[in-house]
C-alpha cells in the first residue's frame, strides 16, 4: 500500500487513479431541474490541484450505496473543486442528490478521454447537448470561452424535453446575451410561456453555418440523438473525423477492467467516454452492441 | 438567415425552393403573395380549410396541438428557410393543427388551389416538389417519433 | 528430509539452470511435494470431488488424481479409470487457475464511518504464495492473458498474488475430446513461460517425470530433491508424448482473418440460431479461464459503521450486466452470445493484441447444451456473405 491508500501498480505501467473512493465535501448542492442537482466538491484534505480534461468523469461514492461515473461539469480552470451535475436516477445517483451540503462524497477519478479542445483551435466548434449531456460538454465551453479568440465561430445547440428541463438555467441566459456565442435552445414539447425553439436539436442544425473543412463537432446526449446529429452533420460535409460523441454504458470500476462498457472493442470508461466518430460508427449502426 | 428579411421576398432565396427547374420557379414565384404574421397571430387553425402554402422567411411558428383539459402544447417550431404544412395538398384540405406566430413573422403564400393545379399540370416537376415536401414530412414523424421515447426524460 | 539424493546431481545452482531438464523417478514424486512445501508454498492442484478433477490443496500424492482421466465432448464430462496409475492423466477440469489469481469473490476495500465522514482502507495484497501443481499449457496461456488484462487495469492485488505464484506446468499426455489449443498456438507443449515443467513417462515399465527448469524461482525448490540428467531416451519419451497428444487434439478452429469475420458479421443469422439453443447461464464465462468481467457491490455490516466492496465474476450473459437506465443494453441472447464470442474471440485482438481463447475447450464441455464455438465460428465462415457495413468506415 502506498502512503495514501493508493495501491502500487504494477512497474512500467500508466497507471489510472486508484480503486478505493477520497472523501470530498459537499460544499453546495445547487438544484437545476426537478430531479437534477449540482454538486460542488472538494477534497477534505488538499492534496494538489484537481486537474480533469473536459469531457472526463468521476465515480461518485455514496458510503453505504455504492458508485456511480458522472461527468465532471465544472471549470478546468477551477482546479479546488468538482463540479457533477447529478440525476437522480438509480440508487446511487438518488443518494448523490439528496447529498447535504457539509456531507461528504466519495470521489475516485477522474477517468477516461476528454473533448479535444486545444487540438481544436482555429477551428470553428459546433456543441449539441441533449438532456443531460450538457453537463459533460460545460467544461469544454468553459475553456473555449477563456480563449475565445483562438477559435472561429462557435455554435452550441442545447436540446431538452421541456423548458423545465433544462440545467443551468440562469447561466445559459448569460450565454444567449454573448456575441461571440450562438446559442439555440430547443426542446421536445414546451407550452405557450416558451419563446424559443420546438423540435430536435437536428432541426437547429440547418440554420448552422458549416465550413465542413474547418468545423469540428463536439456532440453528448443520448445516442439515437448523437447518431442523428453526427449523420447530418456527414451530410454537411463535415468529416466523421471532426466529429466527436461522448458514449455513455454501465460502468463499475472505470479502468477497463470490469468488462461492463464494453462498445465493441472499446471499454468506454477507458478508450472513451469521448470517441471519435469514425471509430465507433459502425457500432453505433449495430443493434444491442 | 437573420431576423432582418429583405425588404423583398424572393421565393428563389429560400431554402425549400432553391435551385428549383428556373421556368418552374418563375411559374410558382409570379402566383407568391407576402404575408405577414404579428407576434401571437394565429396563423392557421385546426379544421379551418388549409387553403395556401407557407414559405418562412424570417420570425418563428409554433406548431400547437390542442388537448381538452390540457394546456396548449407546442409540438415543434418552424423558422426561416422551413415551410408550413402540407394539408393544403390532399384532401380533404383542412389543417390538423394550430400555427401560432411566435415573433413577427415574414413569408410568402401560395394559394393552394392554383398550386395544385400547377402541380397536376406539370406532374414532373409536381413530382420534384413531393420530393421536396416529403422530407418535410418525414423529419416531423421523427421528431414526434423520439418525442414519444421521451429520450431526454431519462 | 534429510537423506540426500542417491547418485543424484548435486543439487548445484548450474545444473539446475533455466532450461536444463532432469528425470524424476515417480518414488521421489512425494520428496518433491515436500521440497514445494518446504519453500514456502502452499500447493494446489488437481484433486477428484463431485465426480470432476477441479483445483484444491494438496497435502500429499494420494490427494492428486491418480489413475483417473476425463471423457469430454460437448456437453458432456465423465471421469473414467485409467488403466495405469498416472498422476496427470486427465486433459482439464471446469476450474481453471483463475480462482486463485483473481478469486471469484474478493473484497477490495472496506470502509469506515468517521466523524463527520468516512475513511477507506484499500484491502491488503499479501496472502500465501501457491504453487500451481499441474498446469498445462492452454493455462500457462490463459495466465498470461489475464495477466495482460489485470495489469492494463493496474489491479494491485492481482498483481502480488501471480508475483508470488510458481507455475509447475504439466505436458498434456491426453486431449481431451472438446480440446483445440493446437490450432490456438497454446499448446499442447508447454513454452517457455513457466517456473518448472513436468513430463509424465509411463512407458517401459517405468514411471518417472521429465522436469524442465523454467525459471531460477523454480530451479530454487528442486535443491532436495533427487534428480539425474535427463538420458537421451527420456528425452525421446517426453517429445513423443507431446506428439502424440497434438495428434488426437479433438477438436481445431480456424484463426484465418477471424477479428473481421466476427467483427463484420453483427447482423449473421447464425447469431439468432445459436441463441435458440443458448440459455444465457453464463457456465461458459465461469468456466473460461480468460473471462475477466466482474461487478462490485456495497456490503455494509449490520451496525452501519462499516462498509465492504466486494467484487465478483460477473458474466456479459446475464440481464443486469449492461443495464443502462434500468433497462439492458443488450436485451437479446442473440445479442448476449454475440458479445461474448466476438469479444473472446475477435475484439480481444483490438484490447489485448492476442485472442481471448486459449482453446482449452471448458465452455465446449461445460454448456449445458453442448454449443460449440469451433462449430459456430465454423459456421459463420461458411456464409459469411451476411456483412454488414461494420468493419467500414463512419458516416
Amino acid at each position: 500500500m502506498g502512503a495514501n491508500g493508493e495501491p502500487p501498480g504494477p512497474p512500467g505501467i500508466d497507471r489510472p487513479p486508484g480503486i478505493v473512493p477520497v472523501p470530498f465535501e459537499v460544499r453546495s448542492r445547487t438544484g437545476e431541474t426537478a430531479d437534477t442537482v449540482t454538486l460542488d466538491l472538494a477534497p477534505r484534505e488538499r492534496r494538489g490541484p484537481l486537474s480533469f480534461r473536459p469531457g472526463q468523469f468521476n465515480m461518485l461514492y455514496v458510503y453505504g450505496v455504492g458508485e456511480a461515473a458522472i461527468s465532471i461539469s465544472g471549470d478546468p480552470a477551477a482546479p479546488d473543486r468538482y463540479l457533477h451535475t447529478v440525476r437522480a436516477a438509480g440508487k446511487v445517483s438518488l443518494a448523490l442528490s439528496e447529498a447535504a451540503p457539509g456531507g461528504v462524497v466519495g470521489v475516485r477519478g477522474p477517468y477516461g478521454t476528454g473533448w479535444p479542445v486545444r487540438e481544436s483551435a482555429g477551428r470553428d466548434v459546433v456543441l449539441v447537448a441533449g438532456g443531460l449531456g450538457l453537463p459533460p460538454l460545460r467544461p469544454a465551453l468553459y475553456e473555449i470561452l477563456r480563449e475565445r479568440s483562438k477559435y472561429g465561430r462557435v455554435e452550441l445547440i442545447y436540446g431538452a424535453k421541456t423548458p423545465k428541463d433544462l440545467v443551468y438555467y440562469a447561466e445559459i441566459q448569460g450565454w444567449r446575451q454573448r456575441s461571440d456565442l450562438r446559442f439555440q435552445t430547443t426542446v421536445d414539447t414546451a407550452g405557450r410561456d416558451w419563446y424559443g425553439d420546438v423540435g430536435l436539436v437536428t432541426a437547429r442544425l440547418p440554420d448552422v453555418r458549416i465550413e465542413p473543412a474547418n468545423t469540428v463537432a463536439f456532440l453528448c446526449g443520448p445516442e439515437i440523438m448523437m447518431k442523428l446529429t453526427a449523420k447530418a452533420l456527414v451530410a454537411r460535409g463535415v468529416p466523421a473525423d471532426a466529429i466527436w460523441l461522448s458514449m455513455e454504458r454501465n460502468m463499475k470500476c472505470a479502468v477497463g477492467l470490469c468488462g461492463h462498457c464494453q462498445f465493441g472493442p472499446s471499454f468506454v470508461c477507458r478508450h472513451g467516454p469521448v470517441f471519435r466518430y469514425r471509430e465507433i460508427a459502425p457500432f453505433l449502426a449495430v443493434r444491442e452492441v | 438567415m437573420s431576423d432582418e428579411a429583405p425588404e423583398e421576398l424572393r421565393l428563389a432565396d429560400h431554402r425549400f425552393f432553391r435551385d428549383m427547374d428556373p421556368e418552374f420557379l418563375a411559374r410558382l414565384t409570379e402566383k407568391a403573395y407576402a404575408r405577414t404574421f404579428e407576434a401571437g397571430a394565429l396563423i392557421v387553425r385546426e379544421g379551418d380549410p388549409a387553403d395556401e402554402f407557407l414559405a418562412l422567411f424570417s420570425g418563428k411558428v409554433a406548431l400547437e396541438i390542442i388537448v381538452p383539459d390540457r394546456p396548449r402544447t407546442t409540438v415543434q417550431t418552424l423558422g426561416p428557410g422551413e415551410v408550413l404544412g402540407w394539408s393544403w395538398l390532399f384532401s380533404p384540405h383542412r389543417w390538423r393543427i394550430d400555427a401560432r406566430a411566435v415573433k413577427p413573422t415574414r413569408a410568402l403564400g401560395l394559394a393552394a388551389g392554383p398550386l395544385r393545379q400547377l402541380l397536376d399540370d406539370r406532374p414532373a416537376d409536381g413530382y420534384r416538389f413531393l420530393h421536396r415536401l416529403l422530407p418535410v414530412i418525414a423529419q416531423r414523424l421523427e421528431n414526434t417519433r423520439l418525442q414519444l421515447l421521451d429520450l431526454h426524460g431519462r | 528430509m534429510t537423506a540426500t539424493p542417491p547418485t543424484a546431481i548435486a543439487p548445484s545452482g548450474e545444473l539446475l539452470s533455466v532450461g536444463s531438464r532432469h528425470t524424476l523417478e515417480r518414488s521421489d514424486f512425494p520428496r518433491f511435494l515436500a521440497a514445494l512445501g518446504t519453500a514456502g508454498y502452499r500447493v494446489v492442484g488437481p484433486i477428484v470431488r463431485d465426480g470432476a478433477i477441479v483445483y484444491g490443496e494438496i497435502h500429499q500424492e494420494s490427494d492428486l488424481p491418480i489413475g483417473w482421466t476425463d471423457r469430454q465432448e460437448a456437453g458432456t464430462y465423465r471421469l473414467e479409470r485409467r488403466n495405469d496409475d498416472a498422476l496427470f492423466g486427465y486433459a482439464v477440469g471446469p476450474q481453471s487457475w483463475k480462482k486463485y489469481l483473481f478469486p471469484s469473490r474478493e473484497r477490495l476495500w472496506t470502509a469506515h464511518r468517521t466523524d463527520g465522514s468516512f475513511r477507506v482502507d484499500a484491502e491488503p495484497t499479501d496472502g500465501p504464495a501457491f504453487v500451481f501443481l499441474g498446469v498445462r499449457a492452454c493455462e500457462l496461456a490463459a495466465i498470461a492473458i489475464q495477466d495482460r488484462v489485470f495489469r492494463s487495469g493496474g489491479d494491485p492485488g492481482y498483481a502480488a498474488r501471480r508475483a508470488r505464484t510458481l507455475r509447475v506446468a504439466v505436458q498434456c499426455g491426453v486431449a481431451g475430446g472438446t480440446c483445440f489449443c493446437a490450432s490456438m498456438g497454446t499448446g499442447p507443449a508447454v513454452g517457455g513461460d513457466h517456473d518448472l515443467a513436468l513430463t509424465e513417462l509411463l512407458g517401459e515399465g517405468r514411471h518417472r517425470f521429465l522436469v524442465e527448469v523454467g525459471s531460477p524461482a523454480g530451479a530454487s525448490v528442486l535443491h532436495s530433491v533427487p534428480l539425474r540428467p535427463a538420458s537421451a531416451p527420456d528425452l525421446g519419451a517426453a517429445g513423443a508424448v507431446v506428439a502424440r497428444t497434438s495428434a488426437s487434439m479433438g477438436r481445431s478452429m480456424d484463426l484465418h482473418q477471424i477479428r473481421d469475420l466476427l467483427v463484420e458479421t453483427p447482423e449473421h443469422p447464425r447469431w439468432a440460431s445459436v441463441a435458440e439453443r443458448c440459455l444465457s447461464c453464463a457456465n461458459c464465462t465461469m468456466a473460461c479461464p480468460t473471462c475477466f468481467c466482474h461487478s462490485t457491490e456495497e456490503v455494509p455490516d449490520l451496525t452501519g459503521e462499516h462498509v465492504e466492496r466486494w467484487r465478483r465474476w460477473d458474466s456479459c450473459f446475464h440481464s443486469a450486466f449492461t443495464e443502462l437506465h434500468g433497462s439492458p443494453v443488450r436485451k437479446s441472447t442473440p445479442s448476449r452470445y454475440r458479445q461474448w464470442m466476438t469479444h473472446k474471440l475477435a475484439t480481444w485482438y483490438d484490447q489485448f493484441d492476442r485472442s481471448g481463447c486459449v482453446g482449452c475447450g471448458r465452455c465446449i464441455t461445460w454448456c449445458p447444451v453442448g454449443i460449440d464455438l469451433t462449430e459456430e465460428v465454423a459456421a459463420i465462415r461458411a456464409m459469411p456473405g451476411v456483412r454488414t457495413a461494420a468493419g467500414g468506415t463512419g458516416g
